[in-house]
């Protein structure tokens, strides 16, 4: 059961006209898991969903979804899992619960089900206070959570979620967040697609990062993080003439290179130079150095994709 | 985890038809155009132009009762297209395709949807005649035929601004595309007035209007008690319309999915 295999993508490619949106990916997704893709915009995140829930077909290569092929057998693969869009399709002049019984219905639930299942949902989403009001009077956060709700009514084995938290206020991330690791704890294998960072580091098990269509790395997010090189020292001085003085201090206490742009200067902290930062900083005051920011950094995504597609493209 | 059966093509078409009708109910635009707007036409029509007509509100109300009729169900059916089209262009139907269900079945809900807010509308055109003293000189059989012919023809007529919601990509658009059709068709035809009253050439286009067509059809059941050419005729166009749009309608929804 452990190592069972839930999505099993082969080989991937998608072109549309000369644009190559996905090429030549694989990988695989065990159950239960949390598997996330993550790459910038138009990385080719979303293609590669319409691929995998058969809205779209691949050109070349095979995507098994519990075992059963997404071209061949594309009505049984539907039975098996649930996607969330990037905005959130929902009939807005009904109300959440008209909504979930239909979709509940929809999913093959008999009446008494369909019915059972939207109240547990109402209340593990907390909507049942707005459960009979129109849905267009819903906030951006309460639609997401319906939205969810909503996929979740077939109890599906897999869930797509496509950027389930882009466009969201912090709050509310974390209560998506909260709501995507429980979904789990029950069971099901859920693939996400996101462009942060912190969000497939807070939840995927782990990440394929994506860019220009192509599969860059595939690992554990803590992996992933050591690739780049973990945290940052980053320090921003006021004056120019302070650089190379700040550099010299730097270089001499870790003992490695600093990366000077204008006047901010950056360098990989290595696990075990945290005890060093203060030496640094005191040495720094001590020279009487004006600084306009002293701090340290997890690498931006940014950093890891800039790392990572350096002399690829 | 997946425990439940597997919804039958009946059953999901029947809640995409709940849907629809959902949809309409909460949807005050929809809603008019189906309940509001054949009473109104009826108190307008029959009190404004039945003393100028027809000598009185009850002596118009005979003649009035069928042309309303048409024209509230013909309406109700050229709003199938707009509400196509915002359902496509929602992205709901993108996924309804993620759906365990047959490709065809959110197309099929939106038909059945449609004949059911026909009957509604035709029942309520009846209904708001009667209550200002319109009495029937038929039997309930033929007011049902009648019934059943109005909602065929607006049936069928439905899969022409299907194709139109289909076809055109901005829903406004096809919103007001449809109402002018609707006018034109309905006022340029018998529903509310004699044709002897129009000047010659505008005769002649009336009396080819399908609209007028339909409408004297169902006038001389509704006066004689018996079915009649004119109306087999209807059905008749009713098919043919049916046999061209239903299969162009068919091949431009697979081709889009």
């Amino acid at each position: 059961m452990e190592n069972e295999v839930a999505i099993s993508v082969k080989n991937i490619s998608k072109k549309f006209g000369q644009h190559v949106a996905v090429n030549d990916i694989s990988f695989d997704v065990k159950k239960g898991e949390i598997f996330g893709l993550l790459g910038p915009n138009g990385a080719g995140k979303s293609t590669l969903i319409n691929m995998m829930t058969t809205l779209m077909q691949p050109d070349q290569g095979e995507i098994m979804i519990n075992g059963l092929n997404t071209i061949s057998q594309s009505r049984q693969v539907r039975s098996q899992f649930s996607v969330t869009g990037q905005s959130a399709t929902i009939d807005r002049e009904l109300s959440a619960r008209e909504n979930l019984f239909l979709f509940g219905r929809l999913n093959g639930l008999n009446r008494d089900s369909a019915h059972q299942r939207s109240e547990e949902l109402l209340v593990d989403f907390d909507l049942v206070q707005s459960a009979d009001h129109s849905v267009s009077t819903f906030s951006g956060g309460m639609l997401r959570r319906l939205d969810l709700a909503i996929s979740l009514i077939g109890n599906p084995s897999i869930l797509f979620l496509d950027e389930p938290t882009t466009g969201l206020d912090p709050r509310t991330r974390t209560q998506m967040w909260v709501a995507i690791q429980k979904l789990v704890k029950n069971g099901t294998t859920v693939l996400l697609t996101t462009q942060y960072l912190e969000e497939a580091d807070q939840l995927a098990d782990r990440i394929a990062l994506i860019d220009h269509g192509r599969l860059i790395a595939e690992d554990k997010p803590s992996e992933l993080k050591k690739l780049v090189g973990g945290l940052q020292l980053k320090v921003t001085v006021e004056q120019n003439e302070s650089v190379i003085p700040t550099q010299s201090i730097i270089e001499k206490v870790l003992g490695k290179t600093v990366n000077v742009e204008n006047r901010n200067l950056t360098v990989i902290l290595d696990n075990n130079a945290f005890n060093k930062v203060s030496e640094i900083l005191d040495k720094i005051l001590a020279s009487k150095i004006m600084l306009s920011s002293f701090k340290i950094d997890a690498p931006s995504l940014d950093e890891v994709f800039l790392s990572m597609t350096v002399g690829k493209n | 985890m997946k425990n439940q059966q597997k919804a039958s093509i009946m059953s999901t078409t029947l809640t995409m038809a709940h849907r629809n009708l959902l949809k309409t109910w909460h949807n005050p635009d929809n809603l008019s155009d189906v309940i509001i707007q054949p009473i109104i036409f009826t108190l307008l029509f029959g009190f404004l132009f039945g003393g100028v007509i027809a000598g009185s509100v009850h002596a118009y109300l005979p003649m009035l009762v069928s042309g309303i009729l048409i024209q509230s169900i013909l309406n109700a059916a050229a709003g199938s297209g707009q509400q196509l089209r915002e359902d496509i262009n929602s992205g709901i139907f993108d996924r309804f395709k993620t759906l365990p269900i047959s490709a065809f079945v959110p197309l099929a809900g939106q038909l059945i949807g449609d004949a059911l807010r026909l009957l509604l509308s035709g029942l309520i055109s009846l209904g708001t005649a009667f209550a200002i003293g319109w009495r029937p000189s038929v039997n309930l059989i033929m007011i049902a035929c009648v019934l059943i012919l109005a909602i065929f023809i607006g049936w069928s007529t439905s899969w022409i601004f299907v194709l139109i919601g289909l076809l055109v990509k901005n829903a406004e658009l096809i919103g007001s595309l449809s109402m002018i059709i609707i006018l034109v068709m309905t006022f340029l035809s018998n529903a509310v007035i004699p044709i002897r009253t129009l000047p010659l050439f505008l005769q002649s286009i009336v009396q080819l209007n399908p609209v007028t067509i339909t409408i004297s059809a169902i006038r001389a059941i509704m006066k004689t008690g018996y079915w009649n050419t004119e109306a087999t005729l209807v059905i008749i166009s009713g098919i043919i319309i049916i046999a061209i749009f239903m299969p162009l309608s068919l091949m431009v929804y697979r081709k889009n999915n």
